[in-house]
């Protein structure tokens, strides 16, 4: 039961930074009509930033206030650069301009920090486990990733809900001709929510870099997780995201910890070990067959689409 | 009638002289002929590259009825690579080494695939299409990655090539080279019929405007089913090639980034025309091959080339060659 608990709590944690990356990627596809397969890209950033920024200060505070900066300097280039030119292209482009982002990305973070991965260390009084519940202990690093990211979508939604720029945000998404008329500048406006997305996705690539290793191609299985948080939330919405996020994370992470111990029940030692984990990953993709199914979609089919 | 409204609907004559129709005529020309180069100069290497583009362009061919006449635009093409692949690994690994039993069951296993993965997903359209695409190809990679007893995520070695009993030997380069060619020529025949057909019509019509095409009748779910399936099959076949190629079958051949090499070859050669989808393959293909002679960091230029492509070139090389533009 207590094993339980943990799990689930990974599960929310992964869901967390899942979140992250889904909110990003349903913004940018929600206001620009882009297909952003890079998303995993500014992610991978992110961490590489990161990495090298605690190598120079030496505190993980400043090396990820420092890497969020990056990123969002870094996805505003992009999209200057990169990205603007494909609004006016259809998905099929947007697939393949961003595919040849990808391998870009990869190539050059080989290029500039070398082939192997790296480490990053999250502050030492993070490293201890702390009773969350009598007799469960819960690492705080993993406790503070869940209440960071919270907060996170808390201002999130401030932001978009509460502010000018997110009522433009929100604007942009239902009527961007309409936006432009009157007196926007739409061009600045997908520039901010451009950045904000790898913004988002870099402070995700951060917080989850001392948990796995800072390695090439990171972002890429991620990416696909994020896909299908936004597809089983509906392309657009944000709330959709955070609920389906939390959703995949736990199926994510509690099906890989008690799957193969339920097939044990019915299967050999060794056929449940090695089925176990290739069902687990599986799930989340029957998951969204089913919600495909029954709400083309999503759950929370965004508003103007 | 739609024809006069999109120019891809238009009647065209089969045969015009123009810089496409030599380009293509050279490329057959040059493909034809390569085994006896490879012989001449003793350079086998470049006879196994080449084996290896004429599959690959078999599965951007049977991708290119979809993605370019259909409109569906499938991110997950790769796993039938796998799926036929896997078939022909299986097959021989539980010792039935016979190719008169593994090739057809390659198809009919990415048929049957493609039957449900297609049944599902083309209740969606647009960006969600391409997810659920996305999505399933990569649960089928898990599934091979589960597959313990047949190598796992380090793959499985196919210690005999398909035996089709004397009557053609795989174990022969060049003979196994013009086998690819002729599947290769044959897939875009049975293309070109296709498209050209009543059935093909309907693909096409459904591609420019769906709604109308079922107002004046066509159940487009079904015809776009259908055309789902075909693809798959024919890649499947690629895969049980592919397989025999490279006496090898890892769960890394159906990793998403290659169902990305399948679009971006469909895309880069010409979206919905015949031999499009060859002259892509055989661009990217030795794009890929030569950059990486040239530099080690080959990808930090092709991947700003496909950026490029994606923004400027509209109809892809083949376009190019025609001088057309579109969109």
């Amino acid at each position: 039961m207590l094993y339980f608990i943990e799990q689930c709590l990974n599960g929310v944690q992964l869901g967390m930074l899942l979140f992250l990356l889904a909110a990003g990627l349903t913004l940018v596809f929600g206001i620009m009509d882009l297909v952003n397969l890079a998303h995993g890209s500014l992610y991978m950033l992110g961490a590489y930033f990161a990495a090298t920024f605690a190598t120079l200060t030496g505190s993980f505070v400043l090396a990820l206030i420092l890497a969020i900066l990056a990123s969002l300097i870094a996805g505003m280039v992009l999209e200057v650069i990169a990205i603007r030119p494909l609004y006016r292209r259809d998905h099929l482009d947007h697939v393949l301009g961003t595919f040849g982002l990808i391998l870009f990305f990869n190539e050059l973070v080989r290029l500039i920090w070398g082939p192997e991965g790296r480490t990053l260390s999250p502050p030492s009084q993070m490293l201890t486990a702390v009773q969350i519940l009598p007799g469960v202990y819960y690492p705080i690093y993993r406790l503070v990733i869940i209440l960071a990211t919270l907060a996170v979508a808390g201002l999130l939604y401030a932001l978009v809900m509460r502010t000018r720029l997110g009522m433009l945000i929100r604007a942009g998404a239902s009527n961007r001709e309409m936006v432009g008329a009157l007196g926007i500048n739409i061009k600045l406006l997908y520039t901010l929510v451009f950045g904000l997305g790898a913004a988002l996705a870099g402070f995700a690539g951060v917080m989850q870099a001392p948990i796995l290793t800072v390695q090439i191609g990171m972002g890429e299985n991620i990416l696909i997780l994020a896909f299908v948080v936004i597809i089983i939330g509906g392309i657009g919405s944000i709330r959709g995201a955070f609920v389906a996020a939390i959703i995949v994370g736990l199926i994510d992470t509690v099906g890989r910890a008690f799957l193969p111990d339920m097939l044990r029940l019915v299967l050999s030692t060794n056929a449940a070990q090695t089925l176990g984990p290739s069902l687990s990953s599986m799930s989340i993709y029957m998951l969204m067959a089913a919600i495909l199914v029954f709400r083309p979609e999503g759950l929370f089919p965004a508003a103007s689409r | 009638m739609t024809a006069s409204l999109d120019p891809s609907l238009a009647a065209r004559p089969w045969f015009a002289f123009t810089p496409r129709t030599v380009f293509t005529i050279a490329l057959l020309a040059i493909l034809a002929l390569f085994p006896l180069y490879s012989h001449v100069t003793g350079n086998t290497f470049i006879l196994t590259l080449f084996t290896r583009v004429l599959i690959l362009a078999i599965g951007a061919v049977s991708l290119n009825l979809i993605m370019g006449y259909g409109g569906m635009v499938s991110f997950g093409h790769a796993a039938y690579l796998g799926i036929g692949g896997y078939a022909v690994g299986i097959l021989a690994k539980e010792g039935i080494g016979s190719g008169f039993v593994q090739w057809p069951l390659a198809v009919a296993a990415s048929a049957l695939y493609a039957l449900v993965v297609g049944a599902l997903s083309l209740r969606t359209r647009g960006v969600y299409f391409i997810m659920i695409t996305l999505a399933f190809a990569q649960m089928i990679y898990y599934v091979a990655i589960g597959l313990d007893r047949y190598g796992g995520d380090d793959g499985l070695t196919i210690y005999k090539r398909s035996d089709f009993g004397g009557l053609i030997d795989l174990n022969n380069r060049t003979v196994f080279y013009y086998l690819c060619f002729a599947v290769l020529l044959a897939s875009i025949y049975l293309i070109s019929r296709l498209v050209n057909s009543r059935f093909g019509l309907a693909i096409r019509g459904t591609r420019s405007n769906e709604r109308r095409m079922r107002a004046i009748g066509f159940p487009t779910f079904r015809y776009k089913l259908a055309a789902f399936v075909i693809a798959g099959a024919l890649c499947g076949l690629a895969g049980a090639l592919l397989a025999n190629h490279t006496s090898f079958i890892s769960p890394a051949i159906m990793h998403w980034t290659r169902s990305g090499d399948l679009i971006v070859m469909v895309a880069l050669g010409g979206l919905g025309s015949l031999f499009g989808p060859v002259i892509g393959a055989v661009t990217f293909l030795l794009l890929q091959e030569g950059l990486s002679r040239v530099t080690e960091y080959s990808d930090l230029i092709l991947g700003p080339i496909l950026l490029l492509v994606a923004i400027y070139v509209h109809g892809g090389i083949g376009g190019l060659l025609e001088g057309r533009r579109r969109g």
